[in-house]
C-alpha cells in the first residue's frame, strides 16, 4: 500500500518538476525577447527623433538619419506587395481549385515546399544573376522588390491554400448547382471567404520582407544613399512617373547593418534606433496578423 | 455557414447585369464563359509555374556561375584545401573553413534550440492550460519574426559582452554568441511545429496511458512524442536548414575571417557571411571573386536541399499518419 502511495507521490512530483521546467524554458525565450527590446530601447531611444527620421546618412553619427532608407524600404515593399500578392494568390487558387492530380502538380508542390526552405541569401544570388544582370534591371528598387517578392511567395501561397482548404466543399457544390462556372465560384465565393487568411499570410510575408537584409546586400543595395528616388508624381503630364523603380536604394536593415559593423559607440546608437524602427514595424504587422487570425477563428464557423 | 458579409443577390444569380439574359443568346454566352474560364485557368497555371521558374533560375544561375569558377579551380582543391582566400593576391580556394564555420554555428544553435524548443512544445501541448497556450504560442513566435539584423546587433553588443564575463578571453567576434542567439531565434520553428504534431496525436492514446497509471510526463515522453515523431523530426530538420542558411547574425557577430577551427569561442566565417562580405565590396561582374560567391552558394544550396527533401518526406508521412 505504501509502495503505491510512494509511486503516486513520485509521479506527481515528476509532473510538477516538468511543469516548472516547461515554464522556465518558455520564459527563457520570452526573457530574451524582452531583453532584446529593452536593450534596443535603451541604446536607441535617445537617438530617435524627428531629425533622425528626416536626415540622410552622414559621416557624423549625430547628424545621420534614416530618411533614404525608410523611403527605400517603403518603395521596396510596394514593389514586393504588387508582385507577390497577385502571383501568390493566383498560384494558390490554381493548386487548390484547378490542379489535377498529375506529375506537374506534384512537381509544383515539391517545388514550393523546397522553395520555402531555401536560405534567403540564395534568393539574393539568383536575383543577382537573373534580375540584375540577365534581365538588366541593375541594382534598382524594382530588382530589390522582385527579389523579396520571390522570397515571400511561398508564404503567401501556403497561407492562401490553407484558407481555401478550410472552406467546406458544400459551398462550391452549391454554387455549381446554381450554374456558376469555376471562375465565378472562385471570384464570388472562395476568395471573399478566405480574405482573412490571405491577409494574415500577406502581412506575415511582408513583415518578413521588411527585415530581410542578406538578399538585398547580394544584389548590391547601397548603405550610403544621400538622395531620394525620383518622385512618382510629377507636375507635368503624364503626371505619374515610374522613374523611381530604376533608382538605387538603401533599406532600413542594410543601414542598420552598416552602422552596427562600424567601430565606435556613436554609430551603434544609430543602429539601435534604426533597429527600433524596424522592430516596431515588424511587431506591429505581426500583431495585426495575430489579431485578424484570432477574430477570424472566433467569427467563422462552418 | 456563418459569414460576416451578408450574401448579395449576385450570389444567387451570378450573371445578372453582366451578360445578356441567357434565353436571348444562350450559345454565345456559354461559349464566351467557357473561353473565359479556360483563359483564366491558363493564367492561374502560369502563376503556379513561376515557382518552377524560380527554382530553375536559382539552379541555373548557381550552376552557370560556379561552372566558370570550377574552370579556374579544380574541384579537388575546392574540397580539400584548408585555406579560403579568394581575394588575396595568392588566392586559395578551399571551402572547408567556411563549411566548418557553418557547421559549428549550426551545432551551437541546435544545442540551444532543440532541447528548449522540444520542452516548450511538450509544455504547451501537454501541460499548459488552454488560455495560457493561446497567449504563449504567438508570443514565442514573435522570436522568429524579429529581423535577423536586429539579432546580430543583440548578439554582438549584448550577448557577447555578457558571455565575456563567463568565458575568459572571449574575443569580441565569436561563433558561440552568434550560435546561441541563432538558437533562440529558431526556438519557435521547433516549438510551434512540434506542438502542432503533438496536438495532432489522438486524445485516445493519452487517455489509454492515463488509464494505465501514467502521469503527464510519462505520457508525453512514452506516448505522445513517439506518436508525433515524424512531425517533430521535420521541425528539427527545418531548424537545421534555417541555421545553416542564417546570414546576418553570423555576419555581424561571428567575425568575417575564414578560420579552420571547431572551437566555438573563436571567430570564424560561415558560407553565408562570406557571400555578404564579398557582396559588400564592389567586385566586377565576371571576376573570379564574383564567381566564388556562387561556388559558395551552390555548396550552401546543396546542404539545405538535402535537409529540405528529408523534411518533405517526413512531413508527408506525418500527414498520412492520422
Amino acid at each position: 500500500m505504501t509502495d503505491i502511495q510512494s509511486i503516486i507521490r513520485r509521479r506527481k512530483r515528476q509532473d510538477a518538476v516538468f511543469n516548472i521546467l516547461g515554464i522556465v524554458c518558455t520564459s527563457i525565450g520570452l526573457i530574451v525577447l524582452a531583453a532584446l527590446l529593452i536593450d534596443l530601447a535603451i541604446d536607441g531611444l535617445p537617438r530617435l527623433s524627428w531629425q533622425f527620421m528626416t536626415s540622410f546618412p552622414s559621416r557624423f553619427a549625430s547628424r545621420a538619419g534614416i530618411l533614404s532608407s525608410w523611403v527605400g524600404s517603403l518603395l521596396i515593399m510596394i514593389v514586393t506587395a504588387s508582385a507577390a500578392i497577385p502571383l501568390g494568390i493566383a498560384a494558390a487558387v490554381y493548386l487548390e481549385e484547378y490542379a489535377r492530380k498529375n506529375w506537374l502538380t506534384a512537381l509544383i508542390e515539391v517545388n514550393i515546399s523546397n522553395l520555402a526552405g531555401v536560405p534567403s541569401i540564395i534568393y539574393g544570388l539568383m536575383a543577382l544573376g537573373v534580375f540584375v544582370y540577365a534581365l538588366g534591371l541593375g541594382r534598382s528598387i524594382v530588382a530589390g522588390g522582385l527579389t523579396l517578392a520571390v522570397l515571400i511567395l511561398p508564404i503567401v501561397i501556403v497561407a492562401t491554400r490553407e484558407s481555401l482548404r478550410a472552406i467546406p466543399q458544400g459551398i462550391r457544390e452549391a454554387a455549381y448547382a446554381l450554374g456558376a462556372t469555376k471562375w465565378q465560384v472562385v471570384r464570388d465565393h472562395l476568395l471573399p471567404y478566405s480574405t482573412g487568411g490571405i491577409t494574415t499570410g500577406v502581412i506575415i510575408g511582408m513583415s518578413r520582407a521588411i527585415g530581410e537584409t542578406a538578399p538585398l546586400i547580394t544584389i548590391g543595395a547601397l548603405a550610403y544613399v544621400a538622395f531620394l528616388p525620383p518622385s512618382p508624381i510629377s507636375s507635368s503630364p503624364p503626371f505619374v512617373s515610374f522613374e523611381w523603380l530604376n533608382s538605387p536604394f538603401s533599406v532600413l536593415s542594410i543601414q542598420m547593418f552598416n552602422w552596427v559593423s562600424r567601430p565606435g559607440h556613436d554609430f551603434h546608437a544609430n543602429a539601435a534606433a534604426t533597429g527600433l524602427v524596424l522592430i516596431v514595424a515588424t511587431l506591429l504587422m505581426n500583431a495585426i496578423a495575430i489579431m485578424i487570425r484570432y477574430r477570424m477563428r472566433k467569427r467563422i464557423k462552418w | 455557414m456563418q459569414q460576416g458579409a451578408s450574401p448579395t443577390p449576385r450570389d444567387f444569380s451570378p450573371d445578372q447585369g453582366k451578360e445578356p439574359p441567357v434565353s436571348v443568346a444562350q450559345i454565345p454566352v456559354r461559349a464566351w464563359k467557357q473561353w473565359r474560364d479556360r483563359a483564366i485557368e491558363f493564367v492561374l497555371l502560369a502563376a503556379a509555374l513561376t515557382s518552377i521558374a524560380i527554382t530553375a533560375g536559382i539552379v541555373s544561375v548557381l550552376i552557370y556561375e560556379s561552372a566558370t569558377f570550377f574552370r579556374h579551380v579544380s574541384f579537388v582543391e575546392f574540397v580539400t584545401d584548408t585555406m579560403w582566400t579568394p581575394l588575396f593576391s595568392e588566392p586559395r580556394y578551399g571551402i572547408m573553413p567556411l563549411v566548418l564555420g557553418t557547421l559549428v554555428t549550426t551545432i551551437v544553435a541546435l544545442a540551444v534550440a532543440l532541447p528548449l524548443g522540444t520542452i516548450v512544445a511538450v509544455y504547451l501541448s501537454e501541460f499548459a492550460p488552454f488560455r495560457l497556450r493561446e497567449i504563449l504560442k504567438p508570443l514565442l513566435e514573435l522570436l522568429s519574426a524579429v529581423p535577423t539584423v536586429v539579432y546580430g546587433y543583440f548578439a554582438l553588443l549584448f550577448v557577447t559582452p555578457l558571455l565575456q564575463k563567463i568565458v575568459p578571453n572571449l574575443p569580441a567576434f565569436n561563433m558561440l554568441s552568434a550560435g546561441i542567439v541563432m538558437g533562440i531565434m529558431i526556438i519557435p520553428y521547433v516549438s510551434s511545429l512540434s506542438e502542432d504534431a503533438m496536438r495532432a496525436v489522438p486524445m485516445l492514446l493519452r487517455e489509454g496511458a492515463y488509464a494505465l497509471g501514467a502521469n503527464r510526463t510519462i505520457t508525453a515522453f512514452k506516448v505522445v512524442i513517439p506518436a508525433a515523431f515524424s512531425g517533430i523530426m521535420s521541425s528539427y530538420i527545418l531548424a537545421v536548414s534555417r541555421a545553416i542558411g542564417e546570414t546576418m547574425i553570423v555576419a555581424i557577430a561571428a567575425g568575417m575571417q575564414p578560420n579552420l577551427t571547431i572551437d566555438p569561442r573563436q571567430p570564424a566565417e560561415t558560407i553565408t557571411a562570406y557571400i555578404v562580405q564579398v557582396s559588400l565590396g564592389d567586385l566586377p561582374h565576371g571576376s573570379i571573386g564574383y564567381q566564388s560567391i556562387f561556388a559558395a552558394g551552390i555548396t550552401l544550396f546543396c546542404m539545405t536541399l538535402v535537409f529540405n527533401i528529408l523534411g518533405y518526406f517526413l512531413r508527408r508521412r506525418f500527414r498520412e499518419a492520422y
